[in-house]
């Protein structure tokens, strides 16, 4: 490392230096003694400024500055998966190891750890042209997930040799290429690559796989999509975390990987405590080992809160092009903003909208323009699907973070302070809410068996929309003035929100929905509603049917149907239709059934 | 292992303390010096002025000039005598086991007419950030004897737990009753009580200080006051000061450790004065942009520790100007810590006291402290149907404003019937009453017992069964 210039002045995480050398744009350097890590983000003639990613309280103008050649960048190979990071991907358990339970200034470790070996088995053959992309060989990373060695994605030439099955470090080499003009380059299981640049694909592919996240709301009415992009908006409280970590759980990728950007320490704390408790509902293996967590908590330095959502991103790219759909959660982007503003009000940067750089929208469109179903450069198909807090502020959905977000998301899980504050959860806004992959996942759900699922969701939809004006009127005349058929419409909306569209998030049976259960739950509810417009429709009182035993037994089927058990939802059906032909007797009249849905 | 605040000390390359004669610039709480050399961000500052010594810190510098922020503010300081030191260290404050019972300002100087504690060491007042892994997730009940805590926005041990209020409620009652009542049912435990009295009046601390007195508390008990009459910028000092200390105290010496931070918004326009003395572009309300990370730095100091035995319990106490809890620092401070408590000016001239409104209140750390074991089996379930069925009063009492009780239906009489007896026999209590948490239960169950059993939709069959029809409805 060598000395490129010095300090001349210092604000916070920003340094100013006076150069001797010269650096690049975006070069990582160090600042100091204590080599505390940085990275130029302006040139000047001979000055340079610095965003420096720890605390530099004690840094004296005139301390040295030292270059590294190279951009921010993080490491990538065996091992990443749970593991967690700081913002700059350094392993927290390695600090912690060196005897600290508080993060001092300056201390240095390895991301990836370099003592311990992988088995590598390989799979390409010397002789063979090579390209980013290529796969060299495989090192089963977990039980699940076989850690796909590939050409990082620069290089193309002749492979020349490969390393035989065997155990290797991340350091030691397993394949030579030969490039076409005649460098030799050494491949080992890890390679850097710089997080503020895209990793390269061979295509962008349209969409068309949900990704499933076992919350019902979100699967029946708002879906999201393998590669696709979303945001939770939500004032303090109103479930974006527990909404981003219920996805970390139950969602069907293969690999997560969690941003903790800017929020609560605990809240880290809780997911390592909680995912290697937590098994995968689909391989059974413990959640931890598909998960990759990185950690800028809101007391670590704010510069390296700007760096942490690409630390994530990058690291969720690696995988993807291995093949994998990656989940990448980030919370909150809006910390991650906040930190783009403070470093450009250290500049003295010209703020536009509420202190915010001008270029905060282009920012956040680069980050989710990272998301997608690619074609891989090697032929495969891998995702990564982006999910971003919003925390506006005072619960302010017109500021510019979720303004500018809106325009780069195609879907949008607005969180309502008031169904929060009634602990309705997920306090998904059913009505300012939306997705636009639904008709994009339809087939995928027509593939499944489970084709009336567009149609009940849109039966819901419905019921909501038309309830919610129903409900302006009974506030003001009260709910008993109006007609039975009206008031059958809100006992049915009542009864999808409680028996369906609600869930608990810390109750063992209800956390998890399958799209079987998802599906399931949903016809019975709806199945309901037919039968008791039909009840109603032969002025059968509304009291009767509001006291019919089967509505307790719908609210109460999410804790109590764990999983696929079609005899429960059958005997559930038989019991409704039981009830209502009960009902319709004792009125006096024949029980004809109605077509039910579905 | 190292200790907290430990880190960031830079022996100084040079040695000794410079001193710099005369100013360029004064200007609100800041001075401004051209010509030191070898100075360090975020160092402190001692600066004299004919005969008056003042103490400050180093917000910005460059290779020969340096901005000071000065605690007592720049009133009566001149351009030409002043002589300013920079000390080569970080701001400090001092830490032992000998602070407890003793009163200090918001630097940490005893002011209680005592000698200076023998036994202290002095530390960096930042403290560090804890390693998430090193973190404890916290999960121990604190019983505080208040019904609409215990019952519905339970606080555990290491928890950071505001109280958001405003001017004129009686939030100064409720967390003396808090820090006199709180308590692990069934667990006698080695505690500590700190006190940062930030820019509050003298009859507020000395309420705090009589009932410390009271309870029995103030033998373990620091006190740290930065009056209303007392330097501002010294406030940005005062909440430092004291989680020092509680670091100390909780993962060195052991103890359990119960913060008040008493008023936060005192500290943050304090803090808006710095900023917008040194001209910086404010974001939201004037305040700086930075206000987020900032208030982190206090909160986030709360917590357990996995391998220490201690733990930092933090209740800091915030007005909302204009009762608006989207002001940025009722705002700002709800998206760090782990739930508010929010007081109502409605209740409060109801006659309900203490008047926690429950809806926007929150615990964030509830599910894991409660239930079987914890507290009861059924009080997750208790405490979601209370949340629902209250926020379904709201509806009922405004529609009843509209067409009149005598319209209502049956069904929304009895939630006015749940209503009132809700307020008046679980909310309402003196600020004498301990209620242990089994008493705050069965009176979550009295009130929803004014309600017909199948409208109560978060109560799980088994719960209603065991606790409903206990006493038969
Ligand atoms: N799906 C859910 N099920 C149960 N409780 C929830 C759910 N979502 C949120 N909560 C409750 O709301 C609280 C706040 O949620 P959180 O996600 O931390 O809010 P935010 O991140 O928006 O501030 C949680 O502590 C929890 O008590
Ligand atoms: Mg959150």
């Amino acid at each position: 490392m060598k000395q490129v210039g010095s300090v001349v002045w210092v604000s916070g995480p920003v340094v100013r230096a006076q150069l001797v050398e010269a650096v690049q744009m975006m070069e990582l350097a160090f600042v100091g003694e204590e080599r505390i890590v940085g990275e130029v983000i302006e040139l000047a003639g001979q000055h340079a400024t610095l965003q420096v990613y720890e605390s530099t309280v004690g840094l004296v103008p005139g301390a040295p500055i030292y270059g590294s050649g190279l951009p921010l960048h993080v490491e990538l190979g065996p091992g990443l998966l749970g593991s967690i990071f700081d913002g700059i991907q350094r392993p927290l358990d390695a600090l912690r190891a060196q005897g600290a339970d508080f993060i001092h200034r300056g201390v240095q470790a390895r991301s990836l750890d370099p003592t311990r070996s992988w088995n590598f088995e390989p799979t390409a053959r010397p002789g063979a042209t090579v390209a980013g992309g290529s796969q060299l060989g495989i090192v089963p990373e977990s039980s699940t997930i076989e850690h796909r060695i590939l050409v990082p994605p620069d290089l193309v030439g002749e492979l020349i040799e490969t390393a035989p099955a065997g155990s290797y470090t991340i350091d030691q080499v397993i394949a030579r290429v030969r490039t076409a003009h005649g460098e030799e380059r050494e491949l080992t299981l890890s390679h850097r690559w710089p997080v503020r640049r895209p990793r390269p694909v061979a295509e962008r592919l349209a969409l068309g796989v949900p990704l499933i996240t076992g919350q019902r709301i979100i699967d029946a009415l708002f879906p999201l999509a393998k590669g696709g992009t979303t945001a939770i908006p939500g004032g303090f409280g109103t479930g974006k975390t527990v909404t981003q970590q219920n996805l970390v759980k139950w969602a069907d990728a293969q690999v997560i990987v969690y941003v903790g950007c800017g929020e609560r320490g605990n809240e880290m704390t809780g997911v390592l405590t909680d995912l290697p408790k937590l098994e995968d509902p689909r391989t059974g293996e413990p959640l931890i080992r598909r998960t990759v967590l990185v950690a800028n908590t809101s007391d670590m330095p704010v510069a390296a809160r700007e760096a942490s959502i690409y630390t994530g991103i990058t690291i969720a790219e690696y995988y993807r092009d291995m093949g994998y759909d990656v989940a990448l959660m980030a919370d909150s982007t809006s910390r991650w903003a906040e930190a783009l503003r403070e470093i450009s009000g250290r500049l003295e940067e010209m703020p536009a909208e509420e202190g915010f750089p001008a270029y905060l929208a282009t920012r956040l469109a680069e980050f989710y323009e990272r998301a997608g179903r690619v074609r891989t450069l090697n032929g495969g198909v891998g995702s990564v699907t982006a999910i971003g807090a919003v925390s506006p502020p005072g619960g302010d959905f017109s500021e510019p973070v979720t303004l500018h977000t809106k325009r780069f998301v195609r879907c949008f899980w607005e969180l309502d302070k008031d169904l929060a504050s009634a602990r309705i959860f997920p306090a998904i806004n059913t009505a300012d809410s939306y997705s636009d992959y639904g008709p994009e996942v339809a087939g995928w759900w027509r593939e499944s068996g489970l084709g009336d699922w567009a149609s009940l969701a849109g039966q819901c939809r419905e019921l909501l929309q038309s309830s919610r004006k129903l409900e302006q009127v009974a506030a003001l005349v009260g709910e008993e003035a109006l007609p039975d058929e009206e008031r059958i419409a809100l006992e049915g909306a009542r009864l999808v929100r409680e028996a369906f569209l609600q869930q608990d998030a810390f109750d063992p049976v209800d956390r998890f929905s399958s799209p079987t259960k998802t599906v399931s739950m949903l016809r019975l509810v709806m199945q309901w509603l037919t039968r008791a417009r039909d009840a109603v429709r032969r002025r059968i009182p509304v009291y009767r049917i509001r006291s019919l035993p089967t509505r307790g037994m719908l609210l109460r089927m999410r804790f109590e149907i764990a999983g696929e058990q079609a005899d429960a939802f059958e005997q559930r059906r038989q019991q409704i239709d039981a009830a209502f032909d009960k009902l319709l007797r004792e009125e006096g009249h024949a029980p004809a059934r109605p077509v039910t849905a579905g | 292992m190292s200790a907290p605040g430990g880190a960031n000390r830079r022996p100084r390359p040079l040695g000794g303390l410079v001193g710099y004669i005369g100013a360029q610039r004064l200007a609100g709480p800041l001075v401004f010096v051209n010509g030191p050399r070898n100075v360090g961000y975020g160092e402190a500052v001692e600066i004299d002025f004919q005969g008056r010594r003042v103490h400050g810190r180093v917000l910005e510098v460059g290779k020969d000039a340096a901005v000071v922020e000065v605690f007592e503010g720049t009133a009566n300081l001149g351009l030409g005598e002043i002589e300013v030191r920079f000390v080569g260290r970080p701001l400090e404050s001092p830490v032992g086991l000998e602070m407890l019972g003793r009163t200090f300002d918001g630097r940490g100087n005893p002011i209680d007419g005592g000698p200076a504690p023998l036994l202290v060491e002095r530390r960096d007042v930042n403290g560090l950030p804890i390693n998430p892994i090193a973190r404890d997730y916290p999960r121990d009940f604190i019983q505080t004897g208040v019904s609409a805590i215990d019952g519905m926005n339970t606080l555990v041990r290491g928890q950071k737990l505001p109280i958001f209020s405003a001017s004129g409620l009686s939030h100064d009652a409720l967390a003396a009753q808090i820090v006199r009542q709180a308590r692990l049912p069934g667990q006698e435990s080695e505690f500590a009580v700190v006190f940062a009295a930030i820019g509050v009046s003298h009859d507020v601390a000395r309420a705090f200080r009589t009932s410390f007195e009271e309870s029995g508390a103030l033998a373990r008990a620091a006190l740290f006051l930065n009056l209303a009459d007392d330097p501002t910028v010294e406030r940005l000092m005062t909440p430092r000061t004291a989680l020092t200390l509680a670091e100390y105290l909780a993962f060195e010496v052991g103890l359990h450790v119960l913060v008040v931070l008493t008023d936060i918004t005192n500290y943050c326009e304090a803090l808006r004065e710095v900023a917008s003395a040194k001209g910086e572009v404010p974001s939201r309300k004037g305040y700086p942009g930075y206000l987020y990370s900032d208030l982190a730095s206090i909160y986030e100091r709360a917590g357990r520790l996995r391998d220490r035995p201690g733990s930092i319990t933090q209740l800091p106490i915030l007005t909302m100007p204009n009762d608006d809890i989207t002001h940025p620092i009722p705002d700002l401070t709800g998206y760090i810590t782990e739930g508010q408590i929010v007081l109502s000016r409605e209740l409060q001239q109801l006659g309900i006291g203490p008047p926690i409104d429950v809806l926007p209140s929150l615990s964030r750390l509830m599910q894991d402290g409660i239930g079987e074991k914890r507290t009861r089996d059924d009080h997750a379930d208790v405490s979601n149907q209370l949340y629902a069925s209250y926020a379904r009063l709201r509806d009922v009492r405004r529609l009843a404003a509209v067409i009149g009780e005598d319209e209502l239906g049956d069904l929304d009489r009895r939630v006015l019937a749940f209503g009132a007896r809700f307020e008046r026999e679980f909310l309402a209590q003196s600020p004498q009453e301990d209620r242990p948490i089994e008493e705050t239960l069965d009176r979550g169950w009295a009130a929803l017992r004014e309600l017909p059993e199948e409208t109560l939709s978060r109560v799980r069959p088994r719960i209603i069964e065991r606790y409903f029809r206990k006493e038969g409805a």
